[in-house]
C-alpha cells in the first residue's frame, strides 16, 4: 500500500508534466488540424532556455522559467511562421513530416549548443521530506503547485477571454469560424505561443525533477500524444485528464512489470483507446 | 442603390461551373428568396457571394462596392451575416459564447446586441449557459441566427434555415425571420419550403440548373402557374 501511494505521488507529477505538453499539442491539433510531432523537442528546448538563464544569470531556474516560457512561445510562433504558415493549405500529412523535421533541428540545434551530455539545474543533494513512510522532494511539491497554477491560467484564457473563446470556436468548428469573422491567424499564432510556453514549462519540471537532455523531450512524446487521445483530440481539458492517467498508469505499472516498459504502458493506453474509444474520454476530433 | 448586387455569376468547384450566369438583386430591407430544385445550386450562390466558392466570371456588389472573391471575414466587417444550412454552431461552445464570438469581429460593448438578439429569441436568453450541442434543431438554428445578428448586419444571408423542422418550427422560424426583417435588416434565404418562403418574400428567384428561370415578386411567382407546376409541386 505504502508503494502504491508513493508511485502515486510520482505518477501525478510526471502526469502534471505530461499535461502541460498534451495541453499544446491537443490545443495546435485541434486548430491546425495535424499531429505537432516537435512538441517534445519544444520541451527540451524550453528546458535548455532555463538552463541558460540559470548559468548565465546565476538565477534559481523558478525566475527562469517564465523567461524560458516567453522565449519558447516566441521560438514557436517563428517556427510556425517561417516552416507550417507556408504549407497549411497542403495535405495534413505533409505538415506532419515537416514537423519531424523541426523535431530533428531543435535536437541537434541543442546538440550543438549544450552538448549531448547530462546536465542539470542545481548541483547537490536536495533533501527529502518524508512525510511518515513518504518521499516527497521540495520541487516535486514546486513542480505541482506551478502546474496547477498554469492550468488554471489556461482555464481562465479559455473560458474568459476573447482570443481564448475564439481558439475553443477554431477547435468546434473551422468552417464557422472563417464565416464568422475570427482572425484565423490570429488565433493560430496565439495557439502556438501558448501550446510553445506550455511545453517550455513542462521542460523545465521535467528537467527539475530528473536531468536535462538533448533527447529528454523527444522520449515523452509518446506519452504525450497517448495523453491527447486519451482525453480527445482537440479537448484541453481532456488531455489534463488523459495526462494525470498515463502518468499514473506509468508509474503504477512498475509495481507488476519492470519500470523499463513504462512507455509501453502509455503506447497500450494509446492503442486501446483507439480501438475501443476513439474520440477519447472527452469526445474530441478524431 | 441596391443593398447587394450579383450580376452573370460563374462559380463552382474544380473548374466545374455549378452557377452558370446568375442574377440576384437583394434591395435594402427586403426579403428575397431564393427556391429550385436540388442541385439547382441555391447554396452555392450564396457561398459564392460569401466569399466561400471561387468565382470564375461575374461581379458581387454590396451598396455599391465591388465585392466579388473578398474573403470571408471582410464580409463580415462590411456588414453581411452568413448562416450556412449544416453545422452553423459552436456545438462545444455554450449559447452565451457563441453569440459573443459573433460579435467578435465588432468589439466593444455587445449589451445592447445581446439585447436585441435576447428580445428576438427569448428562449436563448433563457439557456444562455447551455451548450449549443445539446440543443434542439429549432433552438440551434435560434442560436445561429442570433451569432449572425451579433454584427448588426444590413444584410443576412441563411441557407435553409428551416431543413429538418417541424411544421411548427417552420412558422416560427418564418415569423422570426419576419421580425428581424422588420428591424430593417434585407435577407437573403434559400428555402426548400418554398411556398411559405415566397409567401413572406418581398421578391423570389427561381434558380435551375445554375441559371435563372424566373423572378418577381414573391406572391407572383406563387400565382404563376408554370412555376407552382414545375418547382413547387403542383
Amino acid at each position: 500500500m505504502v508503494e502504491f501511494i508513493q508511485l502515486l505521488i510520482n505518477g501525478i507529477l510526471l502526469g502534471s508534466i505530461l499535461a502541460l505538453g498534451a495541453i499544446g499539442a491537443t490545443m495546435i491539433f485541434g486548430v491546425l488540424r495535424f499531429a505537432h510531432f516537435a512538441h517534445g523537442d519544444l520541451m527540451a528546448v524550453g528546458a535548455y532556455f532555463a538552463l541558460a538563464v540559470v548559468t548565465i544569470f546565476n538565477l534559481p531556474v523558478l525566475v527562469a522559467l517564465p523567461v524560458a516560457m516567453v522565449l519558447t512561445a516566441a521560438l514557436a510562433v517563428g517556427i510556425d511562421q517561417v516552416v507550417y504558415r507556408r504549407i497549411r493549405r497542403v495535405q495534413p500529412v505533409i505538415l506532419l513530416i515537416s514537423s519531424f523535421a523541426t523535431a530533428l533541428i531543435l535536437r541537434s540545434l541543442i546538440q550543438m549548443i549544450w552538448g549531448s551530455s547530462n546536465q542539470v539545474y542545481a548541483t547537490g543533494i536536495q533533501m527529502p521530506w518524508r512525510l511518515g513512510p513518504f518521499v516527497l522532494k521540495p520541487d516535486h511539491l514546486l513542480i505541482f503547485a506551478a502546474a496547477t497554477g498554469l492550468v488554471v491560467l489556461v482555464h481562465v484564457f479559455l473560458t474568459r477571454s476573447r482570443m481564448g473563446k475564439a481558439m475553443r470556436a477554431m477547435s468546434d468548428n473551422m468552417n464557422l469560424a472563417l464565416i464568422t469573422g475570427i482572425p484565423a491567424n490570429r488565433v493560430i499564432m496565439w495557439t502556438w505561443a501558448i501550446g510553445g510556453a506550455l511545453a517550455a514549462a513542462a521542460g523545465v519540471f521535467l528537467g527539475m525533477d530528473t536531468r536535462l537532455h538533448p533527447v529528454m523531450g523527444w522520449t515523452l512524446l509518446l506519452p504525450i500524444f497517448a495523453a491527447t487521445i486519451l482525453g480527445g483530440i482537440g479537448r484541453p481539458y481532456g488531455a489534463i485528464l488523459g495526462g494525470l492517467v498515463i502518468g499514473c498508469a506509468m508509474e503504477l505499472s512498475t509495481l507488476v512489470i519492470p519500470g523499463s516498459y513504462k512507455p509501453a504502458v502509455a503506447f497500450a493506453i494509446m492503442v486501446v483507446t483507439l480501438i475501443f474509444r476513439p474520440q477519447g474520454i472527452i469526445k474530441g476530433a478524431a | 442603390m441596391a443593398l447587394l448586387e450579383a450580376q452573370d455569376l460563374y462559380a463552382g468547384y474544380g473548374g466545374v461551373d455549378i452557377l452558370r450566369g446568375t442574377h440576384l438583386h437583394v434591395e435594402s430591407q427586403d426579403i428575397v428568396v431564393i427556391v429550385g430544385p436540388n442541385g439547382a445550386g441555391k447554396s452555392t450562390a450564396m457561398k459564392a457571394i460569401f466569399g466561400l466558392v471561387p468565382i470564375r466570371q461575374g461581379h458581387v456588389y454590396y451598396q455599391g462596392s465591388d465585392i466579388t472573391r473578398e474573403p470571408p471575414e471582410r464580409m463580415v466587417g462590411r456588414g453581411i451575416a452568413y448562416v450556412p444550412q449544416e453545422a452553423n454552431v459552436f456545438a462545444s461552445l455554450t449559447v452565451l459564447e457563441n453569440l459573443e464570438l459573433g460579435a467578435y469581429s465588432v468589439p466593444g460593448d455587445m449589451t445592447a446586441r445581446l439585447d436585441k438578439v435576447f428580445s428576438i429569441f427569448p428562449r436563448l436568453k433563457e439557456r444562455r449557459r447551455q451548450p449549443a450541442g445539446v440543443m434542439s434543431g429549432g433552438e440551434r438554428q435560434m442560436v445561429a441566427m442570433g451569432r449572425a445578428l451579433m454584427i448588426d448586419p444590413q444584410l443576412l444571408m441563411l441557407d435553409e434555415p428551416t431543413a429538418g423542422l417541424s411544421p411548427r418550427l417552420i412558422d416560427e422560424t418564418f415569423e422570426r425571420i419576419q421580425d428581424i426583417n422588420h428591424l430593417g435588416i434585407g435577407v437573403l434565404m434559400v428555402e426548400q419550403n418554398a411556398r411559405q418562403a415566397l409567401a413572406i418574400a418581398d421578391r423570389g428567384y427561381v434558380l435551375a440548373t445554375g441559371e435563372n428561370r424566373y423572378h418577381d415578386t414573391g406572391p407572383a411567382l406563387l400565382a404563376n402557374p408554370e412555376v407552382a407546376a414545375m418547382f413547387l409541386g403542383g
